[in-house]
């Protein structure tokens, strides 16, 4: 029987040491011993959010963040394709930066919900509102993450919800960036439907928002 | 006191008549004259008279010539964008690979429009306020400024696994670092203070900081022809709080995530203290809340001098009323006099 809990521990260190020969181990041994993708998933995911929450109480750096999260979309990568695994579609969602163009935010979310499993559209950085809504309503999306690092960025979220609703869209807007982490109130005042406090938070966020239906 | 005298005396570690207020305004200026932020920082007349005018407004102890960060980006030829109520940003990383920087060339501040418009507006407040306020001058680390140069994704991959890359890139910033902070120096700056949010374990882990930046922040503040002040722009400075004195830096600008009251311990007589008011969060305060804040950082961190009261980020946001700024004015009078009312 594997120690599922022990592997995870080992797992972290690798991650947060940045070995990626080490990590591949561990995956590998997870996957002789089960076969089965949800565990890997389940592994990479849990992972990535204790290292999410070591970043919110100080032990561990962001830079630790952005690698263990690059080295699990890597493994996942690998292993989709062994066990034919379809990544998951549902809900239909895309990610962007507002206006800014620092893009470490949105790809630590990006390595992180492909770890999961999730199928994600990038639509980059520098994006003006009108940019987000008008590729938001042609991709039909439920489900916009929007990142932002200045707070002139994070008030224009507002503006976004405010232009998806005029347009009928149901559209979920998940907010995450310096600006929320040092107002927690400030999410819901820019009229978000939630905050990801960390990358691995916005997997729960999701797996929460999906467990009855759709969102 | 004169704000010179305050200031010098709490850096000293010692009692002045009150707690100093820095309120770090830099494109709050263009709202103070009300015009637009990139006409503002075209003028180096318009950021003087602005910075004079907000000090006396808001009792403020010092000036400052910052005038937006990704300035030193424009420098080395990169983009700035401008917006309408937010601070200028670093436009598209001007480096796009590493191979680049053995073609990067040192910025020669004399050259540099940007750059002499700030030494300009240093020089029109030095002859105003003599040595009766500081004027504080701002230089980006070299460790953090590929950041804004190069992105922060390829920068840690540069930081990680490149290390000749690096070195170049360190070596170059270095010299810019070194120039730009000496010339702001001899235009009148009393201070420098050096941004460096890579240096917390916020964005790096210690080690890595230790073997990195925080040799080039020993050898860079050596070469700086006057007093520095590390500022880590909103990240925590704890567990780095000794690292960073041994740079030789005097002040630490510190996050409202730090525990006051063990850090104040860790600095006593070795670093003075600014910050950290959460400038996010400063838009809505009500009256209470500046009270509540002012109050809880000069009760932790006030005692026997060694604390300047500012933001945590190193920058007053556009959206922060006057109103506030004024209560926080009024509230350090009251709760910042020493001796002490509220020390703990």
């Amino acid at each position: 029987m594997m120690d599922l809990a022990g592997l995870g521990r080992e797992f972290e260190s690798a991650l947060l040491q940045i070995n990626r020969v080490k990590a591949a181990e561990l995956f590998e041994r997870c996957y002789v011993n089960d076969n089965s993708f949800p565990l890997l998933e389940r592994l990479a995911i849990d992972t990535l959010e204790r290292i999410g929450e070591g970043w919110e109480n100080g032990t561990v750096s962001l830079s630790q963040v952005y690698m263990s999260g690059v080295i699990c979309e890597e493994l996942i990568e690998q292993y989709l394709p062994k066990l034919l695994v379809k990544r998951k579609i549902v809900p239909r969602m895309a990610i962007g930066v507002l206006q800014d163009h620092h893009g470490l935010g949105k790809r630590i979310v990006c390595s992180v919900l492909r770890a999961g499993g999730f199928e994600l559209i990038d639509y980059g950085q520098g994006l003006t509102v009108e940019e987000l809504v008008h590729r938001s309503l042609e991709d039909k999306l439920e489900v916009l993450l929007i990142s932002t690092l200045m707070l002139p960025s994070a008030l224009k979220v507002k503006a976004v919800k405010e232009a998806l609703a005029e347009a009928g869209a149901e559209t979920k807007v998940i907010v995450g960036g310096a600006p929320f982490r040092l107002d927690g109130e400030l999410w819901k005042r820019v009229g978000a439907d939630a905050f990801g406090d960390s990358a691995a938070s916005v997997v729960r966020i999701i797996e929460e928002k999906t467990k009855g239906g759709a969102m | 006191m004169n704000s010179m005298e305050r200031t010098m005396t709490a850096i000293g570690h010692k009692e002045p008549d009150r707690v100093p207020l820095f309120l770090l305004l830099s494109l709050y200026g263009a709202k103070e004259l009300q015009i637009p932020i990139k006409e503002y920082f075209s003028k180096p007349e318009l950021v003087a008279k602005a910075q004079l005018a907000m000090k006396e407004k808001y009792r403020n102890d010092c000036l400052y010539s910052l005038f937006y960060a990704p300035i030193e980006i424009e420098a080395f030829g990169g983009e700035v964008i401008f917006a309408d109520d937010g601070p200028p940003n670093s436009g598209e990383p001007f480096l796009k690979s590493f191979e680049q920087i053995t073609q990067l060339e040192i910025p020669e501040v004399k050259e540099i429009k940007c750059l002499q418009r700030v030494l300009e507006a240093t020089e029109l407040m030095k002859k105003s306020v003599g040595d009766e306020t500081p004027i504080i001058g701002v230089v980006l680390s070299p460790f953090s400024l590929p950041i804004m140069q190069m992105g922060f994704e390829k920068y840690l991959e540069l930081l990680l696994f490149r290390e000749k890359e690096f070195e170049q890139l360190m070596r170059i910033n270095e010299e810019f670092c070194v120039s730009w902070a000496n010339a702001q120096l001899e235009a009148g700056a009393t201070a420098i203070c050096y941004f460096d949010p890579m240096a917390s374990p916020t964005m790096v882990e210690r080690t890595r900081y230790l073997a990195t930046g925080h040799r080039i922040a020993k050898r860079t503040l050596a070469r700086i022809k006057g007093p520095t002040a590390t500022h880590l722009a909103s990240g925590i400075t704890l567990p780095v709080v000794d690292d960073i004195a041994e740079t030789g830096t005097a002040l630490l600008g510190f996050s409202d995530k730090d525990d006051l009251v063990a850090l104040k311990e860790a600095t006593r007589d070795k670093l003075c203290l600014i910050g950290n008011f959460n400038g996010i969060a400063m838009p809505n305060w009500t009256t209470k809340d500046v009270e509540a804040n002012v109050k809880n950082v000069i009760g932790k961190a006030g005692n026997g001098g060694g604390l300047i009261l500012s933001d945590n980020h190193g920058e007053i946001p556009w959206q922060v009323p006057e109103e506030v700024l004024h209560e926080i004015a009024e509230a350090v009078g009251r709760f910042g006099t020493y001796p002490l009312r509220t020390e703990k």
